[in-house]
């Protein structure tokens, strides 16, 4: 699907144990299923159904979008960082697309 | 006439406006809602101030005689002029027009004179409201407020500027502009300084900014679609605590939330000596103790400025002493470095502010919460100049007041309806939609819940009738809707042609407001205004 | 699932929805009123296509929120993983009109717990 941007923030250092704040933006119409086009034809439901965040394989959080989660899904979370590593994001559309976003994290 | 209003004035001096028994090592100088009013005016306070839930009978739902009784102020003297609606063309002949940014300028530099330290605040709602406001975007009253020295300002009507051009101002400013509620609405991160920490006299003073709330709701959130407002009370506490934790000695709110919504978020957020509260354009010549929170309510368009004295001892307010100036513009002698400010901004627009475009019989004021005569004016001229059923006019609290024999200049027009979405529509609606938004616009106003009102009045109609029970929830408080030409009850089925301005929605069509106003004006010559009996109130 | 369906449904089924989306989600369970969860949501709509709202569940395993007013209730549910830093998370919703927003924590002993916050979303208009 064109125009699907994924982006994080995720603080670049942190102190083993830390929790830290994560938040994601999504780019997508998240259609609803419930709209009609101008002919009065509904027009179908297309959205970001799921959301995951693992930290070196490790899950973070899972979470599972409904239609009526806005356009250009907002996600804030915490997390606990026990050592260096890598987060990862998976956006998981209708379409059976999934976008991927990731981000290192240095921990002292 | 003359003599009378000689002997009246010789009752009041400059000295004894200024006169204040200091206190304390800290002065705050607090003044709000001046909405670019540079030049003094006449300001009928309302009739219909109705409170609800906790708030009813309580000040500043208190008008009237019983405001009068309630604060100890005989009838017919400055104070009751300067406070309360009643006589009010009468001793607005014998008292003179209020407020006129120069006179403030006197005030300030006099209370700056005796308190050097003085912290000089502004509550926003400052740099709209006038044609030259608008004609300059607000510059006139950026210098205007510079050159008084402001040192933190709030804002609300400011945003409808749109975000560049507040931006553009706030880069510039020489002093913060606080909203510890203004978030960036796509990643939710503070937008704007939430406070600013001032030294004076040894004293650490924490001044926290509070934005209007409900920007994108009462005004076109299109102008400012970067940000997010909201009450935050958790940010407000947050912040406040911050602030204790640096080692401050007194906590200052600069809130625009409007009074209820200050008085609940008082009795909710520990921590704060005072608010100065703005929005709602209250004046209350006391303080209000919420807890240990006092309140300050200084009116609007720059007919007062508080003083409030504050003794200070050990991060502790041991007391307080307040006086809710008034700006009797005929007494105070003008500032004539502001005056020239005023006047140098005045200048290139002068021949359409002074163009008479009409004169008025009748007393044209705003303030109230269900109609005001500049409302029926406005309602008039768009139903017969947009040949229209249904006028609605919205229930904003600016707007001077002119006295029975004045003539109507452009500027006065503008006073009362200038905006940067003056836009007036002609559109169908039907009767459903209208009660829709009567109910939703009255939920507004009289939810018992403050922290679910925004702080306008109701939306004034033209053409149509209704009832309304204040003490009733929403879909359940607007009932017997007719329409006043023909006596017949408004049909939800059917559409009828409605007039209105300052529609929020983005692309709204139509002439400008204060130009239809003009036109009707120019053809009527004078303004001879019925009592408006078509809104029936219960439940008070 | 889907949206699309629901939505067809005729209109008397969605009187009860929202209660049955809750009961979904805790399996029948009774989902009590109690401090265990915080739904943190404006008071006024700034816009009801975009809504933020916070919930907070110290120890709960998921959060999911329901908005019974809009023509699906089911809004979304957070599972938290064994790295999560906390019980809590934010997110913007979508709010057909004026009703109750409910958050429903599973904790981790199995029970329920909810809390609602009335969000109001308004025509608009008009101000001081
Ligand atoms: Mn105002
Ligand atoms: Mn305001």
């Amino acid at each position: 699907m064109k125009g699907v941007r994924p982006r994080v923030k995720v603080p670049k250092k942190a102190s083993a144990g830390d929790t830290i704040t994560i938040k994601t933006l999504i780019s997508h119409p998240m259609e609803s299923g419930q709209r009609k086009d101008k002919d009065g034809n509904v027009i179908p439901r297309e959205i970001i159904n799921r959301f995951t965040c693992d930290f070196n394989g490790e899950n973070v959080i899972d979470v599972t979008l409904e239609p009526a989660i806005s356009t250009n899904p907002y996600i804030e979370f915490e997390a606990k960082v026990p050592e260096s590593g890598e987060f990862k994001f998976t956006w998981y559309d209708d379409d059976g697309s999934t976008y991927e976003d990731s981000q290192k994290i240095e921990v002292s | 006439s003359r003599w009378s209003r000689a002997m009246a004035q010789q009752s009041i001096t400059q000295d004894q406006l200024l006169q204040f028994e200091p206190l304390g090592n800290v002065t705050l100088i607090h003044i709000t809602d001046i909405h670019a009013q540079a030049m003094p005016i006449y300001f009928r306070e309302p009739e219909i101030n109705l409170g609800v839930g906790g708030a009813k009978g309580r000040p500043p739902h208190v008008t009237g005689a019983d405001f009068l009784k309630m604060f100890n102020i005989e009838p017919n003297t400055p104070d009751a002029y300067a406070l309360t609606y009643e006589n009010f063309t009468d001793l607005a002949k014998s008292y003179g027009k209020m407020g006129g940014m120069d006179r403030v300028a006197t005030v300030v530099k006099a209370i700056k004179a005796e308190r050097p330290d003085a912290l000089i605040l502004d509550g926003g709602d400052t740099w709209h409201g006038s044609m030259v406001a608008l004609k300059t975007k607000g510059q006139n009253m950026v210098d205007i407020m510079n050159k008084l020295g402001v040192e933190a300002m709030t804002s609300h009507w400011e945003w409808t500027y749109g975000q560049d051009r507040v931006n553009e101002i706030v880069d510039g400013l020489p002093f913060p502009f606080l909203g510890a509620n203004i978030f960036d609405a796509e990643w939710d991160e503070p937008a704007y300084e939430p406070y600013k920490i001032f030294e004076r006299n040894g004293t650490q003073i924490a001044v926290i900014g509070q934005a209007f709330p409900y920007m994108p709701i009462a005004n076109p959130g299109w102008m400012f679609p970067d940000y997010s407002f909201g009450i935050r009370e958790e940010r407000m506490q947050a912040m406040v605590d911050e602030v204790r934790a640096k080692g401050v000695d007194l906590v200052v709110c600069l809130s625009h939330n409007g009074f209820d919504v200050d008085h609940k978020m008082a009795s909710r957020v520990k921590g704060i000596d005072v608010i100065l509260t703005g929005h709602t354009h209250d004046a209350v010549p006391e303080p209000i103790l919420v807890g240990e929170t006092i309140l300050i309510a200084s009116g609007s368009n720059g007919k007062f400025v508080s003083r409030v004295d504050l003794d200070v001892r050990d991060g502790k307010m041991m007391g307080f002493r307040h006086k809710l100036i008034p700006i009797f513009s005929d007494v105070i002698e003008p500032d004539k470095e502001m005056t020239d400010v005023i006047m140098g901004h005045r200048e290139p627009y002068k021949a359409e502010l002074e163009e008479v475009v009409g004169e008025t019989n009748s007393l044209l004021y705003r303030r109230g919460n269900f109609n005001g005569t500049w409302d029926d004016l406005i309602c008039e001229a768009m139903l017969e100049e947009r040949d229209a059923e249904i006028a609605m006019s919205p229930g904003v609290r600016w707007g001077p007041s002119l006295i029975p024999g004045q003539k109507i200049t452009m500027e006065d027009v503008l006073n009362a309806t200038s905006m940067t979405y003056g836009e007036n529509y002609r559109s169908e609606m039907s009767g459903e939609m209208i009660k829709t938004i009567l109910e939703d616009v009255a939920d507004n106003i009289f939810n018992s819940d403050p922290y679910y009102q925004q702080g306008g009045d109701m939306v004034r109609v033209g053409g149509m009738g209704y009832h309304i029970d204040v003490s009733k929830p929403i879909g359940e408080r607007i009932s017997n809707m007719t329409l006043l030409k023909d006596g017949s009850d408004i049909d939800p089925a059917r559409n009828y042609v409605v007039t209105g301005w300052a529609s929020v929605n983005e692309g709204t069509e139509g002439p400008q407001i204060w130009d239809v106003i003009a036109d009707h004006l120019r053809k009527i010559k004078t303004v001879d205004l019925k009592p408006n009996d078509s809104v029936v109130v219960t439940g008070i | 699932m889907g949206g699309v369906a629901a939505s067809m449904l005729p209109l008397p089924a969605l009187a009860d929805a929202g209660a049955d989306a809750i009961a979904k989600f805790t399996g029948g369970a009774d989902a009590a009123m109690g401090d265990g969860v915080t739904l943190t949501a404006p008071e006024i709509a700034e816009n009801g296509n975009t809504v933020p709202i916070s919930v907070d569940a110290p120890g709960a395993t998921e959060i999911a929120v329901f908005a019974p007013g809009n023509p699906t209730p089911d809004v979304v549910t957070f599972k938290f993983g064994p790295l999560a830093g906390s019980q809590m998370a934010s997110t913007r919703i979508r709010l057909s009109k004026t009703q109750d927003v409910i958050a429903v924590a599973k904790m981790a002993d199995g029970s329920y717990v909810q809390a609602k916050s009335t969000v109001k979303v308004t025509i608009g208009g008009c101000g001081g």
